[in-house]
């Protein structure tokens, strides 16, 4: 009786995955495994790829940078947070949710006003006789787009781990011989194992995805996947490589997320999203 | 006994306003096993973390081997605590829970091993070494909280209600070890109850605490038999307390009656508590008694029976093995040596009065006792 209910409750939910995801999967699928011109089967599509290893390889290597400075500026935001009253607490959290109300396309053409050659900060240092340097087109630039937009899904997850520590633990460290230091090291950090992989992941799977930040911040060398695959079905007219390229990013997110629930499993609530 | 270890001096506690601990002034010596006993929200625990270093008081100095530690962290202390609840680390296994104050230390990996192995002994969990804290019963996980603490071999172990989880079997078997490994490592234990009968059979000294004073410091037989106050008759076993007038040394009147007493150095016709233990009461033929009354209720309590006995409105619990009839007249003696006098306090009057004794109440109190923890 409940089985048959929870499936009915779950209908609307498959209906949606199998019209809208798993569909489209398999249009992809088929994309990718047939010829441009004549529609037959082939991996010449998945052979090609080679080409765009480098590609691949600046988008992970991109984005794991990010989420990598993420951590370590979202580390100490939300252990701050977390030791906050209640109240600071809701505030302070709500400020960190708040960049996310804003549209991502904005957020990043703000960072194009500040960075571009005749941007804001460059007007600002030829105006007091420096000269203009070059901010955006950079590799730099686009990891501070990255960073910036995807900065609240570390924060928020870590903070969830952080604020769940039983401040008894953190008793029980110090009374067994532990500083302020080792507490940290010894205690909360393994405890906020979770908290890091479930943020690692939340920010690397749309970074390494991501085309608009490095079309508006990057330039000719910081070449990202997706950038790739919009310019293969909107440019170069070569929907059926776009599709083998597609397939091969979203099997390098699923490895990504496997491998960082393979970590968290050992640890306590080790919830990845 | 030994010498002095800790001494707490003044100790005034408030949070937020309010005053948990009020002068609280006590010295624990070396080799001691002294328990604060009082009932939920009395400051017992509140006390504890002041010797532990976790909370600083507001006023008043916490001394340790005759030094002002008021400003030592926790870190630095020669004391180790086996917390209310536990406090296991989640992410380490037994062997690394016990272990940890010992690495913290830096000690040779060899020696650690050893104590740890040592240490599992002693608490009978050879062989959970690599099972993890949330896989273990709460009793297991005690013995590990207190290992954990142990290992260390520290000069006092602050123990927190450590027994509160367990089941009254397991209870009394911990009650046991805990004492056994006090004597056999020679720690001075600080143990926080709200159980008296756990703290009259394991300590040496005992602290009646109540409100975040001090009511009564002694040992276990001088705080059961010379209760200093109504509050500590009654928390402290059960009590039959009356009013009475000492009419001079050795002489009390209660009931309109004077009873040879052993207490003396009471201001003339001052007015008293008299505690009469339920069962320091032997029963007579009623033509014999110093009293007479009626049996109201009688319930069996397996050692004895309570037997409910109304003198002139005023009821009495008696425990006695003796079988009586509900309804049935009896008569009591007292022997100077059952009457015990105490001075007026804030707490006169609001104990020792079975009037409205009944057994469902004894239950539904027990029943709240438990839900408290
Ligand atoms: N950090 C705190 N802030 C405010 N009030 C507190 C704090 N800690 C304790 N109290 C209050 O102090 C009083 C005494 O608390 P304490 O924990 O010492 O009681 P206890 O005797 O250990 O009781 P129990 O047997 O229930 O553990 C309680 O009324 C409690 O609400
Ligand atoms: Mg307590």
């Amino acid at each position: 009786m409940k089985k048959n209910n929870s499936l009915l409750l779950s209908t609307p939910y498959i209906l949606w995955m199998l019209v809208f995801t798993l569909i489209p999967l398999g249009v992809v699928a088929y994309y990718a495994l047939t010829d441009p011109n004549t529609g037959v089967f082939t991996f010449s599509n998945i052979t090609q790829l080679q080409l765009y290893l480098p590609v691949l390889g600046q988008s992970i290597w991109y984005s794991l940078i990010s989420a990598l400075i993420c951590l370590v500026l979202g580390y100490p935001v939300a252990y701050f947070i977390a030791h906050q009253k209640p109240v600071a607490q809701k505030i302070l959290y709500m400020l960190v949710m708040l960049p996310m109300c804003m549209s991502f396309l904005l957020r990043t053409l703000a960072w194009v006003g500040l960075l571009q050659d005749t941007g804001i900060i460059n007007n600002l240092l030829s105006a007091i006789g420096l000269p203009r340097l070059q901010l955006i087109r950079t590799p730099a630039a686009v990891i501070l787009g990255m960073v910036y937009n995807y900065l609240p899904y570390m924060i928020l997850p870590l903070y969830a781990v952080i604020v769940k520590i039983d401040k008894r633990l953190i008793e029980a460290a110090e009374d067994l011989g532990c500083t302020p230091v080792k507490v940290f090291t010894k205690v909360v950090l393994p405890l906020s194992v979770p908290g890091i992989l479930s943020g690692v992941t939340m920010v690397f799977v749309p970074a390494v995805s991501t085309f608009y930040i490095s079309q508006k911040l990057g330039g000719i060398d910081t070449v990202l996947i997706g950038d790739a695959i919009e310019r293969l079905f909107k440019q170069a007219n070569n929907p059926n490589l776009g599709a083998a390229l597609s397939l091969v990013l979203m099997a390098l997110v699923f490895i990504c997320t496997g491998i960082m629930n393979r970590f968290g499993s050992d640890e306590e609530g080790g919830v990845i999203v | 006994m030994s010498k002095e270890l800790i001494r707490l001096q003044d100790l005034v506690m408030e949070f937020d306003g309010e005053q948990i601990l009020d002068g609280i002034n006590l010295t624990i010596n070396d080799h001691e096993f002294l328990t604060l006993l009082g009932p939920s929200g009395c400051g017992k625990t509140t006390t504890l973390r002041i010797i532990g270093g976790f909370l600083n008081p507001t006023s008043g100095d916490v001394f340790f081997d005759g030094k002002r530690i008021n400003d030592v962290p926790p870190y630095d202390r020669q004391i180790n605590t086996v917390f209310q609840r536990y406090a296991l680390f989640p992410h380490l296994d037994v062997y690394d829970n016990i272990a940890f104050g010992l690495k913290v230390a830096k000690l040779p990996k060899a020696q650690i091993h050893e104590r740890v192995q040592e240490m599992l002994a002693v608490v009978g969990l050879k062989g959970y070494e690599n099972r993890r804290t949330d896989s273990l019963s709460g009793g297991q996980q005690q013995r590990v909280a207190i290992a954990r603490a142990l290992v260390n071999r520290p000069k006092v172990l602050l123990l927190d209600e450590p027994l509160a989880a367990l089941d009254l079997r397991l209870r009394k078997d911990m009650q046991n070890e805990l004492k056994r490994i006090q004597q056999a490592m020679g720690i001075t234990f600080v143990y926080v109850t709200h159980d008296q009968e756990e703290a009259l059979s394991m300590s040496d000294t005992v602290i009646v605490m109540d409100k975040g004073r001090i009511q009564q410091i002694g040992k276990p037989e001088d705080i059961y038999n010379e209760p200093q106050n109504a509050f500590v008759a009654d928390f402290i076993g059960e009590s039959n307390i009356l009013d009475g007038v000492m009419l001079a040394d050795y002489k009390v009147k209660f009931f309109g009656r004077t009873f040879k007493c052993l207490d003396a150095g009471f201001a003339p016709n001052e007015p008293v508590d008299v505690v009469i233990r339920p069962e320091d009461i032997d029963f007579v033929p009623p033509e014999e008694g110093h009293l007479t009354g009626t049996v109201t209720s009688v319930t069996f309590k397996g050692l004895n029976y309570d037997i409910i006995v109304d003198f002139k409105g005023f009821k009495w619990l008696i425990q006695t093995t003796d079988h009586q009839a509900v309804g049935s007249t009896v008569g009591i003696r007292l022997n100077p040596e059952d009457i015990h006098i105490m001075h007026k306090s804030e707490y006169s009057g609001m104990f020792g009065d079975y009037s409205s004794y009944s057994a469902e109440y004894d239950e539904l109190t027990e029943d709240a006792d438990d839900e408290e923890e």
